[in-house]
């Protein structure tokens, strides 16, 4: 079995490495062969070793000791427990989907081999990440999708927008990885070792203790650490400043790396660690708090969205919120339920944004879209899947988990728990209306694509729009004969857009339906502790009879009323009154607004982080090192000894007549002294 | 007698440069070609010394004793322990790349190049060997002048001022450093061997003024804060070639003598000043991480990088820790790599655009992919990402730093953020981007002799990112054995 897990990042690894150094021998085919090949095993692997470890086979042990120093030995290792098992199904799936789903959206990229390279070189770090068995190879895993996540946002190098996005996504994902690393640091410090199942063995003598240096409670200290690093790559408030830039990115690279499985990484790891943030009160109701901010705040900036994809961001933000909510409120295994769900019908509304952006010759505005579903009948119902499974309809998969969700949070008695009650059901509104407000904007109604481009788009898309002008004109020959955003016919997508995202509507429907066994059957086995005061999910446990019967009583219960009254509003203004939306926008200018500048956190880091730094550095350059160090001390010196030659330079003239004067003078002066002595 | 591989590794080098010398320089060929033998052979009578040390064994190994002067006993003793043996090999593989990088570049004087280049080699090679004060303190000295030369002769339109800010700084640090010699050889009862001096009882008032003596002249070299503006204008002006060794091998010599001298000659006025290195080396993480990311000359950023890096070398050193300390020395062998590469890539665009600039950048992935990728790569090791050596120390020296006092650790890992901003926005602003002028449309990709440099020292640098285990096994040893000596107080 363990040459298996071994060969479920490896087999990425090496279709990576092909493709990337060896793209130009083996062409394009050659390289989406050998990267979709390397996945394909990873997926058969990952279905064995998730049958086997249901049948009750975990296994943890290391690889191979990667270093040893100050008592502290660091491995790189495997955990293969039911955690594990199950986000490697979710990666490699959807990895495997994005994989044949770039054959299409990519064919005519220069870059072709490059970004299979890349996307397979994600799957092995995100592999390497879930896999782990210590907070080294977690940090490793972690760091390394980061640094594919800069890569693929990127992608389109000679863009503005697309290398601006990727600095600040690795800036502001290095901000949570400091806090990250600051909870390793303490938890090595106090641990005496950074191997998850000796750590959580000491969790109990950690959470007694406090901090020396500063007094804190330790686990608390610890956990507020590593969730730091999590609201870095899961993109929450007020780290999540990366996540809509990160749109710039090639569309399959969205579905994969920023709405399926990187920005999830966050909630595995804390998930992961539950036996450490069990522990500790403090940092779960900062946890609950933070996730709350999100799911709310950030789907009402949705509303405002007119790039399909950036949509589809502020969804995944709020999403992302839910699932940490679900942390906060002890339901670990209801986040890895929601994250896998939402894996699967993000996917979808991700690449189903793809399909119409293709569709539509890279336009992404919706207000340049509209009534696409005769035209686009696949891609139309997937997304539509998607949207409703989004906006937690019963009995698409996003109901299960978001209505748990919910009810868990209802039943979590941690500080900042009712808070989070109501900001999730309102988000449960909001989400609605913005699932639909998608479809509806998107797909039904006017044609406007036959209209003449506006002359002002008045949204910041305006510039994201000029950067793929200049991307399709300036090195994309290839879609140039597609002409410019003028009138233009759409179509279905080919096969190798359409197939994924079919086989992935399917489990954005019926994943749900697996709540008994995931939820409440045991699933998890030891792999997410809970502490015992924490009853909410044996309560629900109680409560829970049956996928019919939890459907049924959905359809009685507010959330579920919430999200129909949002899906009707969106009907209401943009397929009932079309015109209405433009006259609220009027009305409420200055709540659009602050929607529209997102809270205005980009202007706010852009002038007080970013400004701020490059001001010290050239106030501590010009003043410290060349003003003060250079200027005085160091030339000073120089100077000061060179006027001290010129000084004592003037008693050297070689003219004895001067010699002779100084030294009489000396004379007198001496015998004064001598004389006038007391 | 067996070999003696350590006089091998010193005085091969410096007879070859010798012969290099010989050759002249109206026979480039011959004199580039026997300059990278030369190279090589040094590099392979340095690599028995890993093979055959013995990793277990605390104290010196490879030990040659010969008397030198006998009248003051002053000694040719040589030896090397866990703690530098791995910087002999880093020399001598340093001074291949630096023969490789200047194979085309340099047409003038290329035999006084080569030569200068191979004399330090050895001469440096001496300093990690030597283990007789004044032997050390020869070499130490000797060494600085094939740099002066080379910056002052090879170098760019600053060059003279810049090679004597280097001169006289680092002259006037090792003067008090003399002083400080003569000092423990009276104390000692007429003794230079540091085995000798690591027993000798001293007081409090005494190992304070030899530590603060030692810290000048060790402190210029590192370089640390606040005597550290020597070093961007001496890279700005050294050849690449200059830059390379400066960066990979100088600065090392500094943090070295902290530990073969400073810490365990004067053990409890280092536990007495710790406060005060450790706050400079944090000074030095952040004040010039700020600094760096300000600066408009690519060399001068990666200079500044160097000495931000370096910072983490002699933190590691004064928390007192196993972690620290050999994450300070893992730390020290990776920029020995990073940064020679840094400086190489800066190079290898320097030759075709003659700038430096960021300004005149843009764009150089789309004429040059090759080199983009092997400089992201590097970029990435100097962003510390894990899996490149660059991770190694910075974590290791994090984790100690974190388990000696928390705000410690925590100043220390703002290096994560500061780090990747100043690289990743230089590298965004040269590498990405459209095609900035018609200079950068004309740019050709790395040719043969480059892409073999840049792809030696990218093994290097993933190799040791990925299994840095063996080592830090060389290291174990000795540091143990260090720590538990400055344990000891000697009042």
């Amino acid at each position: 079995m363990k040459s298996l897990y071994l060969i479920i990042p490896l087999a990425p690894l090496f279709g990576a490495i092909v493709a990337g150094l060896f793209g130009k021998a083996i062409g394009r085919a050659g390289a989406h062969w050998v990267t979709i090949l390397g996945v394909t095993v990873s997926l058969v692997c990952s279905v064995l070793v998730f049958q086997d470890v249901m049948a009750g086979n975990t296994f943890n042990g290391a690889v191979y000791t990667w270093l040893e120093s100050g008592g502290l030995k660091m491995e790189i290792g495997f955990l293969i427990d039911q955690l594990t098992a199950v986000m490697l199904i979710v990666v490699t799936f959807v990895s495997l989907m994005v994989h044949i789903y770039t054959i299409g959206y990519m064919a005519e990229d220069p870059g072709y081999q490059r970004f299979f390279a890349y996307i397979s070189l994600f799957t092995f770090s995100m592999l390497m990440l879930v896999m782990s068995n210590n907070f080294v190879q977690l940090f490793f895993g972690w760091e390394a999708v980061g640094l594919v996540s800069y890569l693929l946002i990127g992608f389109w190098y000679t863009r503005p927008t697309a290398i601006y996005a990727n600095l600040k996504a690795f800036l502001v994902n290095r901000v949570g990885d400091f806090g990250f690393l600051l909870g390793i640091g303490l938890v090595a410090a106090y641990a005496g070792s950074l191997d998850y199942a000796t750590v959580f063995g000491k969790s109990k003598e950690l959470a007694a203790m406090t901090e020396a240096v500063t007094g804190w409670p330790l686990i608390t200290a610890i956990c507020i650490g590593l969730f730091i690093g999590a609201m870095g790559k899961s993109a929450q408030f007020p780290l999540h400043v990366w996540l809509p830039d990160s749109m710039e990115g090639p569309t399959p690279i969205s579905a994969l790396i920023h709405a399926a499985t990187m920005v999830t990484a966050g909630i595995f790891m804390v998930s992961r660690m539950s036996p450490l943030f069990e522990l500790s009160e403090a940092a779960l109701s900062f946890v609950i708090v933070i996730g709350a901010i999100t799911a709310l705040f950030m789907a009402l900036i949705a509303i405002v969205q007119t790039d399909i994809k950036r949509v589809v961001a502020y969804s995944t933000l709020s999403q992302l919120g839910y699932m940490t909510v679900a942390l906060g409120a002890s339901a670990y295994s209801v986040a890895i339920f929601h994250l896998m769900t939402h894996a699967f019908f993000k996917a979808v509304l991700f690449l189903g944004a793809g399909s119409v952006i293709i569709a539509m010759h890279h336009e992404q505005d919706m207000r340049r879209m509209g009534g696409l579903r005769k035209y686009m009948p696949i891609t139309y119902l997937t997304v539509l899947i998607g949207a409703i499974a989004n906006a937690g309809l019963p009995p698409f998969a996003g109901f299960f988990s978001k209505d748990s969700i919910i009810e868990a949070v209802a039943l979590s008695h941690i500080p900042g728990a009712g808070f989070a009650y109501l900001a999730i059901l309102a988000g449960v509104f909001v989400g609605g209306f913005y699932s639909f407000r998608l479809v509806f904007f998107a797909f039904h109604g006017e044609e406007r694509f036959r209209q003449p481009a506006p002359e002002a788009h008045g949204h910041a898309a305006h510039d994201d729009h000029a950067a793929h002008d200049a991307h399709a004109h300036d090195d994309h020959a290839a879609h140039d004969d597609h002409g410019h955003h003028g009138p233009v016919e759409p179509h279905e997508s080919p096969k190798v857009v359409t197939v994924p995202l079919i086989l992935l509507a399917i489990p954005a429907v019926c994943a749900g339906w697996l709540i008994g066994p995931m939820l409440y059957g045991g699933w998890f086995g030891d792999a997410i502790f809970i502490a015992p005061e924490h009853h909410g999910m044996a309560h629900m446990k109680e409560e829970f009879h049956g996928v019919v019967a939890m459907v049924l009583h959905g359809l009685t219960s507010i959330p579920f009323w919430l999200a129909v009254s949002g899906a009707a509003t969106a009907y209401f203004l943009y397929i009932v009154r079309p015109e209405l939306p433009a006259v609220i926008k009027q009305k409420l200018a200055f709540p659009a607004m602050i929607l529209e500048k997102k809270y205005g956190f980009d202007e706010f880091n852009e002038w007080f982080f970013a400004g701020g730094a490059r001001g010290l550095g050239r106030g501590l350059w010009k003043g410290g090192d060349q003003t003060i160090i250079d200027g005085v001390m160091v030339n000073g010196s120089a100077k000061a000894v060179g006027w001290f030659a010129g000084v004592v330079r003037l008693f050297q003239s070689g003219h004895i007549y001067q010699y002779a004067f100084s030294m009489i003078i000396g004379v007198f002066v001496l015998l004064t002294l001598w004389f006038n002595r007391a | 007698m067996s070999t003696p591989l350590l006089s091998l590794a010193i005085w091969v080098p410096i007879i070859g440069a010798l012969a290099v010398f010989a050759v002249g320089s109206e026979r480039r060929a011959a004199a580039r070609w026997l300059a990278l033998n030369v190279a090589l052979a040094g590099l392979a009578v340095t690599l028995p010394l890993l093979t055959n040390f013995d990793s277990a064994f605390v104290g010196f190994q490879f030990v040659e004793q010969l008397p030198w002067i006998p009248r003051f006993n002053i000694q040719y003793l040589l030896g090397v322990d866990g703690i530098s043996v791995l910087f002999l090999v880093l020399n001598s593989f340093i001074t291949v790349i630096v023969v490789l990088a200047g194979w085309e570049v340099i047409e003038e004087k290329t035999a006084q190049y080569m030569g200068a280049f191979l004399m330090m080699s050895g001469l440096m090679n001496g300093i990690f060997a030597s283990l007789d004060g004044v032997l050390f303190y020869v070499f130490f000295e000797a060494s600085l002048i094939p740099m002066y030369i080379i910056i002052g002769v090879w170098g760019g339109p600053n060059r003279v001022y810049a090679a004597f800010k280097f001169f006289l700084y680092t002259l006037l640090g090792s003067l008090l450093m003399l002083v400080s010699l003569i000092y423990l050889f009276l104390e000692s009862g007429g003794s230079f061997n540091l085995i000798d001096w690591y027993m000798l009882k001293l007081g409090m008032k005494p190992q304070i003024l030899l530590f603060l003596a030692f810290l000048v002249a060790f402190a210029v070299k590192v370089p640390m804060w606040p005597v550290h503006t020597w070093l961007p204008d001496a890279h700005v002006e050294a050849p690449t070639g200059g830059s390379v060794v400066l960066a990979a091998i100088m600065l090392k010599l500094g943090a070295y003598g902290f530990l073969r001298f400073s810490m365990p000659i004067a053990p409890d006025a280092s536990h007495t000043l710790a406060p005060l290195m450790i706050g400079l080396s944090l000074i030095a993480v952040i004040y010039i991480g700020f600094v760096a990311l300000v600066q408009a000359d690519m060399k001068k950023l990666i200079a500044y990088s160097s000495i931000s890096h370096m910072g983490f070398v002699t933190l590691g050193f004064f928390i007192f820790n196993q972690l620290g300390v050999e994450g300070a020395l893992v730390q020290m062998i990776s920029h020995g790599f990073i940064s020679a590469a840094m400086f190489l890539c800066v190079g290898v665009m320097y030759d075709r655009m003659h700038s430096r600039m960021i300004a005149d950048y843009g764009g150089v992935v789309n004429t040059m992919p090759k080199f983009a990728a092997f400089f992201l790569l590097f970029s990435m090791a100097n962003s510390g990402l894990p899996a490149t050596s660059g991770f190694v120390g910075e974590f290791m020296v994090v984790l100690g730093a974190i388990k000696a006092n928390f705000w410690v650790g925590f100043a220390a890992a703002t290096t994560l953020i500061l780090g990747a901003a100043y690289t990743l926005w230089m590298y965004k602003r040269v590498a990405f981007g459209a095609v900035a002028n018609h200079h950068v449309k004309e740019l050709t990709d790395i040719n043969n002799r480059e892409f073999l440099i840049l792809a030696l020292l990218a093994l290097c640098v993933l190799g040791m990112g990925i299994y840095p285990f063996p080592f830090t096994d060389v290291m174990h040893a000795s540091v143990d054995n260090l720590l538990k000596h400055v344990a000891v107080s000697k009042l």
